[in-house]
């Protein structure tokens, strides 16, 4: 318990410093002029590292939220009796959805929802859906019939099986589920500004075309310790909802 | 009270349970018996409606299960499977309170509910509540796991091989606590074994299936004397006289009025106090009455010697619980090579002895015949088969 705690308070340590860090715009400003020399404009003029992040987070969170509001129930779904026929047609489909390159799904999506973020979500959601059903079904079916037996020959009904029995012994299945689907999220999230939806693809994106190599690292920088950071969250919330610690 | 009429459970192309008759009177224990596939697990999980049958009423106090919400059902009906099922993620005082959480009780008597369950069936409440299942041993979490059935007193109690998956030490020491627990409560149970042995020492009647049908229904008596047929007489065993034993508790038969002397003493003195005149054994029992050893009147006669006539032993080596069943008895006997043993608590003090005559005469008391099959009372006609 002691230990959760400690863990618990580095990762909010490592929180408010990545905010910290991120809003000291003069700091990025110091660092890649340093690193990168030659150029005259070593950081990225249009937005700020920390507006940046923030439309980066939005993108992501809409995103996986819509993820996990789908792939959740759709998990549940196939494996009950009623959806049990489906689940090998959802397995094949989320597969493939994340089989599909995302960059593809947003030229696929654009012509139907415009240029901006709408785009960019749908081809994020779809590309992430994959590990939270996936999961999903591996939790629920990993519960031991012994225990669905004597939950039903006790009277309980099919709800609250689901809800008391069965998804808290998948909670830490399906929550390593989701942290895996926010993580591919998170860097897959830079293509958004292909459509310009914004986010931390901005600099990386700018920067290629423009040969500035300080805006892509820019760019990178953020968006991997902000990955790094997401892990180190989602596995505190992983264990949180672990049933058996 | 729990009658089957007519009951068939067909799946595509394979029939389960093939018109089976049957009545369970409130109070008693019947056991369902028969091969892995004859059809005992899917009769009991028809009763609660894990399984819905394919023709034919089961009524549970005469009312129609058909009529009534599987929940509501199976809510008011103990079930205890052979796996337990204990819910991992809960403490064993919640695993108990699942049907009183269903129905709504209050924390206060679910509390006292959750005390006097782990009580009954043997374990401290205080050191078990709030252990999680994967602290337990498997004999431990079976206990749990009657207990959990018994939470909210149902009428009816289902077992399928409640106690299949343990040792069999632990099965023995559980079975006679659920002999204990049943003499006590008087529910009526629905039980089902493939071991003939633990079907003859808890059933108030035996219903012996083969392939989804009724071979007999009958006491554990008379189907070890007058098997219906020849299936019945072979699945029973050749040595059904030895298993009428597995009836009958040690406790009903051995005797109390045992000599006895205060051990602690020099040899001497004990043989001076022994009254060798009564029997054979003086037993030499501690200030709290717990069996120390034995003074041996004859060797006392043959060698003259105190010293040699005394024999020092550890209690828990050379007894039987009182609940053991007379074959336990007669086999602790044997491995021994005694002619009597004593019967001791689980602190080991003395309540008697029983001895090999005390068996012979039990069994005696009902001769073991074998009859010609049509005798066999059954209420299919399979007898004739």
């Amino acid at each position: 318990m002691r230990r959760r705690g400690a863990a618990i308070g580095v990762v909010a340590a490592a929180v408010a410093l990545y905010a910290y860090v991120v809003a000291r715009q003069d700091w990025w400003a110091a660092a890649l002029a340093r690193l990168f020399p030659s150029l005259p404009e070593a950081v990225f003029p249009s937005a700020t590292v920390a507006d940046l992040v923030l439309q980066h987070l939005q993108i992501v969170l809409i995103s996986s939220a819509l993820t996990i509001l789908v792939g959740l129930p759709l998990g549940i779904w196939v494996t009950r009796p009623s959806g049990r026929d489906f689940r090998a047609l959802v397995a094949t489909a989320v597969d493939f959805g994340q089989t599909f390159p995302p960059v593809a799904v947003l030229a696929l999506v654009m012509p139907l929802l415009g240029f901006g973020l709408w785009p960019a979500i749908v081809a994020l959601s779809l590309y992430g859906l994959f590990p939270v059903v996936s999961n999903t079904v591996a939790g629920l079916e990993a519960v031991s019939p012994a225990v669905l037996d004597a939950a039903r020959g006790m009277g309980m009904g099919r709800w609250r099986i689901l809800a008391t029995v069965e998804l808290p012994l998948a909670a830490r299945v399906i929550m390593a589920g989701i942290r895996t689907s926010v993580i591919i999220n998170i860097g897959t999230a830079t293509v958004a500004a292909a459509v310009g939806a914004g986010g931390l693809g901005s600099p990386i994106y700018s920067g290629i075309s423009l040969q500035n190599g300080a805006w892509v690292l820019e760019g990178a920088a953020a968006a991997a310790l902000l990955a790094v950071l997401a892990d180190a969250v989602l596995a505190q919330v992983e264990r949180a909802v672990s049933p058996l610690s | 009270m729990i009658r089957l009429e007519n009951v068939t459970k067909r799946y595509d192309g394979t029939t389960a349970v093939d018109g089976l008759t049957l009545e369970v009177a409130a109070g008693e224990v019947c056991v369902l018996i028969g091969a892995s596939g004859c059809g005992k697990t899917t009769t009991l999980r028809m009763i609660n409606r894990l399984i819905e049958p394919t023709s034919g009423t089961i009524l549970v106090d005469e009312r129609d299960v058909m009529d009534r919400s599987p929940e509501e059902l199976r809510r008011s009906m103990g079930y205890v499977i052979q796996s337990v099922g204990l819910f991992p993620h809960i403490t064993v005082a919640d695993n108990i309170l699942t049907v009183p959480k269903l129905l709504g009780w209050d924390r206060e008597r679910m509390d006292i509910r959750a005390r006097d369950l782990l009580q009954l069936v043997g374990l401290d409440p205080g050191e078990y509540g709030g252990k999680y299942p994967r602290q337990l041993s498997g004999g431990e979490a079976q206990r749990v796991g009657v207990a959990r059935a018994l939470a909210a007193d149902p009428p009816v109690l289902l077992m399928d091989e409640p106690f299949g998956a343990v040792d069999p030490l632990t099965r023995e020491r559980l079975q006679a606590e659920f002999a204990r627990i049943q003499r006590e409560l008087r529910k009526t149970v629905v039980f089902v074994t493939h071991d003939v042995d633990e079907a003859i020492r808890l059933a108030d009647r035996i219903a012996v299936m083969r392939d989804g049908r009724l071979q007999q229904y009958d006491t554990p008596e008379r189907i070890l004397d007058h098997p219906a047929n020849t299936f019945v007489h072979d699945f029973m065993g050749s040595d059904r006289a030895l298993k009428r034993l597995g009836r009958v508790q040690v406790d009903s038969v051995m005797r109390t009025d045992v000599p006895v002397a205060a051990d602690g003493r020099s040899p001497d003195a004990i043989a001076r106090a022994a009254a060798c005149s009564e029997s054979r054994f003086v037993y030499l029992v501690d200030p709290q009455r717990r069996l120390e050893g034995w003074f041996d009147c004859r060797a006392l006669e043959l060698e003259g010697s105190a010293e040699t006539a005394i024999t020092n032993v550890d209690w828990r080596e050379v007894s039987v619980h009182p609940d053991a069943s007379l074959k336990e008895a007669l086999s602790r006997m044997l491995g021994l090579g005694f002619r009597s043993i004593s019967v001791v608590d689980e602190t080991g003090v003395l309540l008697g002895v029983v001895g090999l005559d005390d068996i012979e005469e039990t069994m005696t008391d009902s001769d073991a015949y074998i009859a010609p099959a049509s005798a066999g009372v059954n209420e299919t006609g399979e007898a004739e088969a």
